[in-house]
């Protein structure tokens, strides 16, 4: 099963190293990982997605709460988070289909980010889910190139780790 | 006077209780060396090899409970130290280690001796700093000892460059107090765990105590001793709790595991209640935890929640200090479990154990038969350092426990642990009787440390069991599924007497088992190091 652990870290050089360092030499997989600066500067989040089971996920979440610049772990309740993922994605177009990719960019709240006389390049935050699936309507028009930064998430409601 | 990062971080040691140190100079750590040159109140023991200055600092920090020391150069120096530092990991052993590094604007560059120590060390520390400004030294020496020595302790490793070590700085302010966020390690068992535990106590019919090194480390003897007189509750222990009760108490056990004691081991099968006490259950000591789970109701106390459910699942798990929580127990009133039948059914087992009558083979010496006659005539309170190999097993399984320690590299299993190990536990306790246990090849691992034992004018008595052979492998080897020995005879040795010799160092040969009484009692006697060598034939192993 799939879960999102959400980690509060110090901001500082080599943390990411630790984390990802402690994922391989326990063998936990890594699914997706996305890290950025929360509103104080100090502290980062980094968002990790793992298919393990539970009992795994338990231990991951121990292990990172050993590392000493970690400084709170918190595996989000499914159903009772959002979760995004962007995505930038660059397809071949010319003026035959440009018309048809707008269209589907249309249903999915994708943007047109560049075009040019034998592309277009769009962008789209989804769910990871959405995002697979906006992929494969897109791959008739021949895809070039594919970008995605991994998930973010927070719980819902008031509620923070 | 200047004030550099190398007089600060010097300064910041002696704040930290620093005493002495174990090292090797290098280039990039000379501008500290320099200024260990006006501090004659710290010791310095120069090693012959990087690796041992971990184990001599983790023998030291093991019989004095503080942190040890090593100071190594960059490159090849800290590379040599990573096994040390892997060592005491494994063991939860406390460790401060200092690696010179190359002048910080050339980090990256690949330049001489330039080696990612930080990087490298990562998985097996628990935790490491690369210094970048010499005003931070003073709280990062301040936070290494407290990570090191609190919580679970383990090696923690200081990065300095050389710039950093020559940078002048206005002050130097050792800080009071430590706050790092993200480590706070529990203390005090949870009041509703203790409750659910004593329950547990008090319905059981066999409960049996597991202790491991956590007793050690927690500083908990007593309490576990409490504990299991109290209740009258028998205790098998791991490697590294080997010395926590005597082997003549009449509720001990010996060693569970696949080469431990066959009465803790029936004990353990046996058992309604497995109380476990500073242990994280590994597969030497537990080799099917999965049954031991379904086969008995467990209790967990230790001070990692990740060992907690890592290699087991308790029923019970109780996270925080083992001293702490074994007080919190015994402060309970306990209905005390009715555990008679129980004992008079352990009684015989144990008896059967100790009155074991080990095989005899003309012209050599069984090892358990030396070792026996070794621990009758110990002082109480001996330090007993033994490597690993056969040694480690006979050793752990026979010689008799009184008072004192008996440390040995459990974890990792580091061949070479032993000599420079009780070089670290003699220089914080001179007073105390020191006896390396160790076989012909760890021996050959480490006895270039002979040259610190003459230097350091240590008393060390270094017993060697000779077979000419890595005796271990060898009886891997000669059983299924493979077929014989290949690449594990010692052939090629040199005459230890010779070597010990050479070192100034008096030695004796036990041929045969009318000689050990003389042998140990010479000895345990003569003042200063001795080797005693021992034969032991090849074909022997460690079920015999």
């Amino acid at each position: 099963m799939k879960q999102t652990i959400s980690v509060l870290v110090e901001n500082r050089a080599g943390v990411l190293n630790r984390i990802t360092g402690l994922f391989s030499r326990r063998a936990f997989n890594i699914e997706s990982l996305a890290v950025g600066p929360t509103d104080d500067p100090t502290i980062s989040r980094i968002t990790i997605i793992v298919d393990n089971g539970n009992n795994m996920v338990e231990q991951v979440e121990k292990q990172l709460n050993k590392l000493i610049e970690v400084i709170k772990v918190r595996t989000l309740e499914e159903h009772h988070h959002i979760s995004r993922e962007l995505m930038i994605l660059k397809v071949t177009a010319n003026a035959k289909t440009r018309q048809d990719i707008v269209t589907i960019c249309s249903i999915y709240g994708a943007k047109i980010a560049d075009i040019s006389p034998t592309s277009m390049t769009v962008e789209v935050s989804d769910t990871p889910d959405r995002l697979d699936t906006f992929q494969e309507m897109m791959r008739p028009f021949s895809i070039l190139e594919v970008v995605r930064t991994g998930v973010i998430a927070l719980q819902k409601g008031s509620g923070k780790i | 006077m200047e004030l550099t990062g190398a007089h600060i971080l010097m300064e910041s040691l002696r704040q930290a209780g620093v005493t002495h140190m174990f090292g090797y100079a290098g280039a990039t750590i000379c501008p500290v060396m320099d200024v260990l040159r006006e501090m004659p109140d710290i010791g310095y023991t120069l090693v012959r090899t990087e690796q041992n200055a971990g184990h001599m600092a983790s023998g030291y920090a093991r019989v004095t409970g503080k942190a040890g020391v090593c100071m190594v150069t960059s490159g090849p120096g800290a590379t040599n130290l990573i096994t040390g530092i892997a060592t005491a990991y494994m063991d939860s052993i406390p460790l401060v280690a200092i690696t010179g590094q190359v002048p910080s604007h050339l980090l990256g560059r690949d330049i001489f001796q330039e080696v990612d120590i930080t990087g490298a060390v990562a998985p097996f520390s628990k935790h490491s700093y690369l210094i970048k400004d010499a005003n931070d030294i003073p709280r990062v020496v301040k936070e290494a000892f407290h990570i090191a020595t609190t919580g679970r302790p383990g090696p923690v490793l200081i990065d300095i460059p050389i710039d950093i070590q020559t940078q002048s700085v206005k002050a130097f302010h050792y800080p009071e107090q430590v706050n790092i966020r993200g480590y706070k390690p529990s203390v005090k068992g949870n009041e509703l765990q203790i409750k659910r535990v004593v329950e547990a106590l008090g319905k059981a019919k066999q409960p049996l105590i597991c202790a491991g090194g956590g007793v050690w480390l927690a500083h908990a003897r007593e309490e576990l001793l409490e504990l299991a007189e109290r209740y009258s509750i028998p205790v098998v222990k791991t490697m590294m709790g080997i010395s926590v009760i005597p082997t003549a108490h009449p509720l001990n056990l010996g060693m569970i595991g696949a080469h431990g004691n066959h009465c803790a081991n029936q004990a353990l099968a046996k058992a309604d209640l497995l109380i476990m006490v500073g242990t994280r259950a590994a597969d030497r000591a537990m080799v099917h935890p999965e049954d031991i789970e379904r086969r008995m109701a467990t209790i967990h106390i230790d001070v990692d929640p990740a060992e907690i459910g890592k290699n087991m699942t308790a029923a019970i798990p109780v996270v925080g200090d083992v001293k702490v929580i074994l007080r919190q127990i015994l402060e309970r009133e306990l209905t005390p479990p009715d555990s008679a039948a129980w004992l008079e059914k352990l009684r015989s087992y144990r008896k059967a154990e100790l009155d074991r009558v080990f095989p005899q083979r003309e012209g050599y010496v069984f090892p358990g038969t030396f070792l026996r006659k070794l621990g009758e005539k110990l002082a109480d309170d001996a330090t007993v350092c033994v490597d690993v190999g056969q040694n480690q097993l006979f050793a752990c399984k026979y010689l008799p426990q009184k008072h004192g320690r008996l440390l040995t590299s459990g974890g990792l299993g580091t061949m070479g642990y032993a000599l420079p190990a009780a070089i670290g536990t003699k220089t914080a306790q001179r007073e105390k009787q020191t006896v390396v246990i160790c076989g012909d090849g760890s021996f050959q691992m480490a006895m270039n440390e002979l040259a610190a034992v003459k230097c350091e004018n240590l008393d060390i008595k270094i017993v060697l069991f000779r077979n000419n052979v890595l005796g271990l492998v060898h009886q891997i080897q000669r059983s299924a599924p493979y077929h014989g020995p290949i690449g594990v005879a010692l052939d090629g040795s040199p005459d230890f007497a010779a070597i010990a010799a050479a070192y100034g160092i008096p030695s004796t040969v036990v041929e045969d088992e009318t000689q050990i009484d003389n042998a140990i009692d010479a000895m345990l006697t003569r003042k200063g190091s001795s080797l005693t060598i021992v034969n032991v034939h090849p074909d022997v192993t460690t079920n015999d």
